[in-house]
């Protein structure tokens, strides 16, 4: 089996990607954020609720894509709920750093987003791995409650 | 179609240095020529040839040197011309590619005959190229777009042709053969339904050049765009045939040297067709790639390079169907390419795991979002052969995909 394909896709990352954990909507009071990119037709659609602290009380997502779009929305979702605006944010830039650069020792806060440092070297799935992330990065500089990401820019 | 000659397939992959090369450690098995075709070193010595031997510009310098550049350009117009059967030489417009010529129609023929209310037909099976520019020239004229619709099986919904082929229809523009599924559409047919109600029609032959006989009078057709580089010439080149009469009447679109006939402060005067829509120094080299490629391409034959394609795109589409939780798209009667859809992995995971193993192929919506839409599809993965590809790589590559339902499941 080859080695780079076993690390770009590992178990945990299938498992992720065929059982995506918080799926779904929030009704009430969220920011709903469209995501998409329109080179693969990757698309995400991304609620977040913030709490009174601004921090993010609920986030969920539906879409459909890869393999590595799915699991990396999917364990964003677990990664970042009930984390302060500035905590995502650094776990934002420490996730683009995974999946860009030659990192030895990433942060141990990442969890099992660590797992997606296989992408980095495949560059063209670079914008999967980061379309959840973008997703984020809108919701949490939005004003409005509905806007519209893309990784191609307009 | 003329008889086809016993042709030996393997020899011919000599003629394509690149057929060697290793992605990933792996022999490379090019699947992808339907995006662009791969290069014969009659082409790659054409270009040098000319670039050591006859490289100047055409059509105005007075040395011997422009001479034979000119003539090296206008032998590969005339190559062109004798290719697709077109009556007159001066029919052929070189161009960038299928794109651009499609865009030149637009732009001149369209914007100048085209009004509020007229409608542009085309079909739901049309790359991007056979649809933008005519959803542009939509918007700066008034026209409007109408559709003939893909039915289930990747046909064309002719059956309804009758009632969209209306008075108001002023362009039908179709494709020769789906870049995504693969179906051959009946295209002299769909000329004649043009002409019957007074259409103008284009084909986009960007599918078709390359990989069967094209004959623009027995389709019957008022345009044909094709692109080189899928017919195993450069990038950058490409051809606009055009009926005379259509080609006269229209305005010229870029405007510069070698279109003109005399300029002045305030107006000029114009060549007559092909040389009023080509401005500026031309991509003569690509046109002397493209003129080795057709005699390459015809010295082969086009009815057995026909032949070959869809015997492997027909092994191809029975193979993949025997695969669990796979779906081909198209119908059984193809050209050279096979899309497809499997249940255990998205089109972008199984190229990218089909890469690693040196396989080429494309995921994706292939330039035709639409159709993937209608299809709720988020995209296909797509093997398109060409004459140089063996039923031994298609076995390889099931290979492949079988280990891929594995790894994925």
């Amino acid at each position: 089996m080859n080695s780079e394909l076993e690390e770009l896709y590992q178990q945990v990352i299938l498992d992720h990607s065929r059982r995506p954990r918080n799926v779904g909507e929030i009704a009430d009071g969220a920011v709903h954020v469209h995501g998409d990119n329109p080179s693969c037709g990757d698309e995400i659609h991304l609620h977040v609720k913030f709490g009174a602290d601004g921090g993010i009380e609920d986030l969920k997502f539906t879409g459909q894509g890869c393999a590595i779009s799915q699991a990396s929305a999917s364990l964003m979702t677990l990664k970042v709920k009930g984390k302060s605006r500035a905590d995502a944010g650094a776990m934002l830039s420490a996730f683009h750093d995974l999946v860009t650069t030659e990192v030895s020792d990433p942060p141990k806060s990442l969890g099992d987003l660590r797992l997606l440092q296989g992408v980095r070297k495949f560059p063209q799935r670079v914008k999967c791995a980061m379309l959840a992330w973008r997703a984020l990065e809108q919701a949490m500089e939005a004003g409005d409650k509905e806007e519209h990401v893309s990784t191609e820019s307009a | 179609m003329q008889q086809t000659n016993e042709v030996n397939w393997q020899a011919i992959r000599e003629d394509f240095p690149i057929l060697r090369e290793q992605i990933h450690g792996k022999p490379l098995i090019y699947f992808d020529s339907a995006a662009t075709s791969q290069k014969p070193c009659a082409v790659l010595g054409a270009l040098q040839h000319y670039y050591e031997h006859d490289n100047a510009n055409v059509h105005r310098g007075l040395h011997g040197l422009s001479t034979r550049a000119t003539e090296a350009y206008e032998a590969a117009r005339a190559k062109v011309a004798k290719y697709l059967n077109a009556p007159n030489v001066d029919e052929i417009t070189f161009t960038r590619g299928t794109t651009e010529s499609i865009n030149l129609v637009a732009n001149t023929w369209g914007v100048k005959f085209l009004r509020e209310g007229d409608v542009i037909l085309l079909t739901e099976m049309e790359h991007h190229s056979n649809l933008v520019p005519w959803q542009l020239l939509a918007e700066r004229t008034g026209a409007r777009l109408r559709f003939v619709p893909v039915q289930e099986d990747g046909t064309l919904a002719l059956g309804a042709l009758d009632s969209l082929l209306t008075p108001e229809v002023k362009l039908f523009a179709f494709t020769h053969i789906s870049n995504s599924l693969g179906t051959i559409n009946p295209v002299a047919d769909l000329c004649s339904a043009a002409r019957a109600v007074g259409a103008v029609s284009l084909v986009d032959a960007a599918q078709s050049a390359g990989h069967l006989p094209v004959d623009v009078q027995a389709m019957g057709c008022d345009f044909l765009a094709l692109s080189g580089h899928k017919m195993c010439a450069p990038t950058g080149i490409g051809a606009l045939y055009g009926r005379a009469e259509l080609l006269e009447a229209m305005p010229p679109w870029h405007g510069g040297g070698e279109m003109i006939l005399s300029v002045q402060f305030e107006r000029s005067t114009f060549k007559k067709a092909p040389g009023k829509f080509e401005a500026g120094t031309p991509n003569i080299a690509g046109a002397v790639g493209l003129g080795a490629a057709i005699d390459y391409l015809e010295n082969i034959g086009r009815a057995a390079i026909f032949e070959h394609d869809t015997k492997l795109a027909t092994y191809a589409h029975r193979r993949l169907e025997e695969l669990p939780g796979v779906r081909v798209l198209g119908p059984q009667e193809r050209g050279g390419l096979v899309g497809f859809v499997m249940e255990a992995a998205h089109p972008h995971d199984l190229t990218t795991y089909a890469d690693q193993y040196g396989l080429a192929l494309r995921g994706g919506h292939h330039c035709t979002q639409p159709l993937m839409r209608k299809l709720g599809l988020p995209g296909t993965t797509r093997a398109s052969f060409y004459f140089y590809n063996t039923m031994e790589e298609i076995d390889r590559m099931m290979e492949i995909l079988e280990n891929a339902v594995r790894f994925f499941a």
